[in-house]
């Protein structure tokens, strides 16, 4: 039984004049693995990104509909929109680090929620970083720069940032487009095991991750939802003559 | 196949002549710095290098000539700009790219940029006539009668205020380079990549945590690299400072009395030099300026070549 955990309704989102998402439906269930896909251009990260409202940042960013979590709205205008980042926490294309040590990087978010017991910081750090499966690997330099870890390693600790704030979902943007196979594989390894304690929604180009990794998978072409349904449904007998297309390898 | 290449007459002169052009550059800097060496030979025979520097006296009378009056001049009107400079400068540069509409963003650096081209006469002129008597009336007495109190700190702030004087002169100076400083910021803030912003938006950072945590610390390389190059032309700036200082070689410890830099005092007294060691002198002071911009000019440069192969990993 799939719990809801995030109902988008009548979504529609514009760039300035651009209508980048029409219309879009969709359910989004606990500790499940949501991934999205479709072509580039298609309004998958920009759907993303609507979650937690990174949109807001840039000027002319419209939204129109809902998405409701928590029984609210979080495309209303009283949104906090810093509670709202820490609990619906990002991963992007790139590893992220700020340029502080490892340490820092993951206590960041912690500290900007007014936590400054030392004892405190460093047992969550320590859980953040063995939940991202990297404690072992840097225990011994938490005072070292994030950027002297290896791209795989910085996704991971920027997992464990995201991680650190005990967020209820996760946003993954392509977290492994920058990364090569054992690191990718590591990472969905990750998302798999995390999924027990947050939900995760993953935009992929990757078609044969998202088979791998998700449990529903949304397709979607030119800003609009073609279809979703569960993921071995999707990549074995899909509804949809464009999801097959897609899936195929005919187009995208 | 490259035979073709080395031997086409079109790219060989093109190749000459620009070459030439560059090279003049190198052979000017050269030609500059030997020229005044040579005027300071006198100079620097007779007072030597420490103890030219450690004068305080500038007397031609006696032909008794020492740096250290106009370096000291030259430290503090340098050193308090950026500290009026620096602060504006940044509040500035995170106005631009992080905080203001963009509808506001080309207004204002444009208006920074105007700034910056203002002839630095002018500047000069605006000073003697506008601000200085503005600062002898009112922001001067009010310093002395609020900070001038203070203990130890008061002895900045002795003596009759006359507005032509060190406070006035840095003032000014840091009008001249708050445009530098902000512009330099500005790009270095730029450089730092909005995927990195984003993620500190992304754990619940709020505008000013996202500048001060992520901004900053991304761009100090490059923001000190501006200051740096601010320093330099904060050191070799005359015309500016020329009106309202007063050209006086002494060493006081008052912010309101007047002195010397380097660059006015060579503005004011190359006509008057009537001895060989007086025009010496001059020269010698010249080369010191000379020397302290360029070794300036190559901090800043380092730290700025440092912060962009930082970014462009």
């Amino acid at each position: 039984m799939d719990a809801l955990e995030i109902e988008v309704k009548a979504l529609n989102f514009y760039y300035g004049q651009v209508h980048a998402l029409k219309e879009i439906n969709l359910p989004v269930y606990k500790n499940r693995v949501t991934a999205l896909i479709g072509p580039s251009g298609c309004g998958k990260t920009t759907l993303l990104r609507c979650f937690n409202r990174m949109h807001d940042l840039y000027p002319g960013n419209r939204y129109r509909g809902e998405i409701i979590f928590k029984g609210r709205n979080i495309l209303a205008d009283n949104i906090d929109l810093i509670d709202l980042r820490s609990r619906i926490g990002m991963v992007f294309q790139k590893p992220t680090p700020f340029p502080m040590s490892i340490f820092d990087n993951i206590a960041y978010g912690l500290k900007l929620r007014g936590i400054r017991r030392r004892s405190e910081l460093s047992e969550r750090v320590e859980r953040a970083l063995r939940h991202a499966a990297l404690w072992d690997e840097v225990k011994d330099k938490l005072n070292e720069s994030a950027y002297a870890l290896s791209g795989g390693q910085q996704q991971r600790l920027v997992i464990a940032r995201a991680l650190a704030v005990e967020p209820e979902v996760l946003l993954f943007d392509e977290p492994t487009s920058a990364l090569d196979p054992i690191s990718t594989a590591k990472i969905e390894e990750l998302a798999v095991e995390l999924k027990k304690e947050v939900t995760i929604i993953i935009v992929t180009h990757n078609m044969q991750q998202a088979a791998r990794i998700s449990d529903w998978t949304g397709f979607l072409m030119l800003g609009e939802l073609i279809e979703f349904d569960r993921t071995d449904k999707i990549f074995t007998s899909p509804s949809q003559k464009l999801t097959e297309d897609y899936i195929t390898g005919r187009f995208g | 196949m490259t035979r073709g290449l080395k031997k086409n007459p079109v790219d060989f002169l093109f190749g000459t002549l620009t070459g030439i052009a560059s090279l003049s550059v190198v052979v000017l800097i050269g030609g500059i710095f030997f020229a005044l060496l040579i005027e300071s030979i006198p100079a620097i025979e007779r007072f030597g290098i420490i103890r030219f520097i450690t004068t305080v006296d500038w007397d031609p009378v006696a032909e008794v000539f020492g740096a250290a009056s106009t370096l000291y001049g030259t430290a503090v009107t340098t050193v308090l700009s950026l500290l009026f400079a620096i602060p504006v400068a940044i509040g500035i540069a995170i106005f631009i790219t992080e905080i203001a509409p963009s509808f506001l963003k080309g207004p204002i650096g444009t208006a920074i940029e105007l700034l910056a081209a203002i002839p630095s006469i002018i500047y000069g002129m605006w000073g003697l006539f506008t601000l200085a008597p503005i600062m002898e009336e009112y922001i001067e007495p009010f310093l002395q009668g609020s900070l001038g109190r203070v203990p130890l700190l008061g002895i900045l702030f002795q003596g009759t205020p006359m507005g032509i004087d060190l406070f006035t002169a840095s003032v000014i100076l840091s009008i001249m380079i708050i445009p530098f400083t902000a512009s330099v910021a500005r790009d270095s803030f730029n450089l730092t990549p909005s995927i990195v912003k984003e993620s500190a938006y992304a754990v619940g950072a709020t505008k000013w945590e996202v500048v001060k945590d992520v901004v900053l610390p991304y761009s100090k390389l490059g923001v000190f690299g501006g200051v740096v190059l601010s320093l330099g032309r904060a050191l070799g700036e005359t015309m500016a400072v020329a009106f309202v200082l007063g050209n006086n070689h002494q060493i006081t410890s008052s912010l309101f009395d007047a002195a010397a830099t380097i660059t006015v005092s060579l503005a004011n007294e190359f006509t008057e030099a009537d001895t060989d060691i007086y025009l010496s002198s001059l020269y010698y002071l010249a080369l010191l300026l000379f020397v302290m911009s360029f070794i300036t000019l190559a901090i800043a440069k380092l730290f700025l070549l440092r912060a962009e192969r930082r970014y462009s990993r």
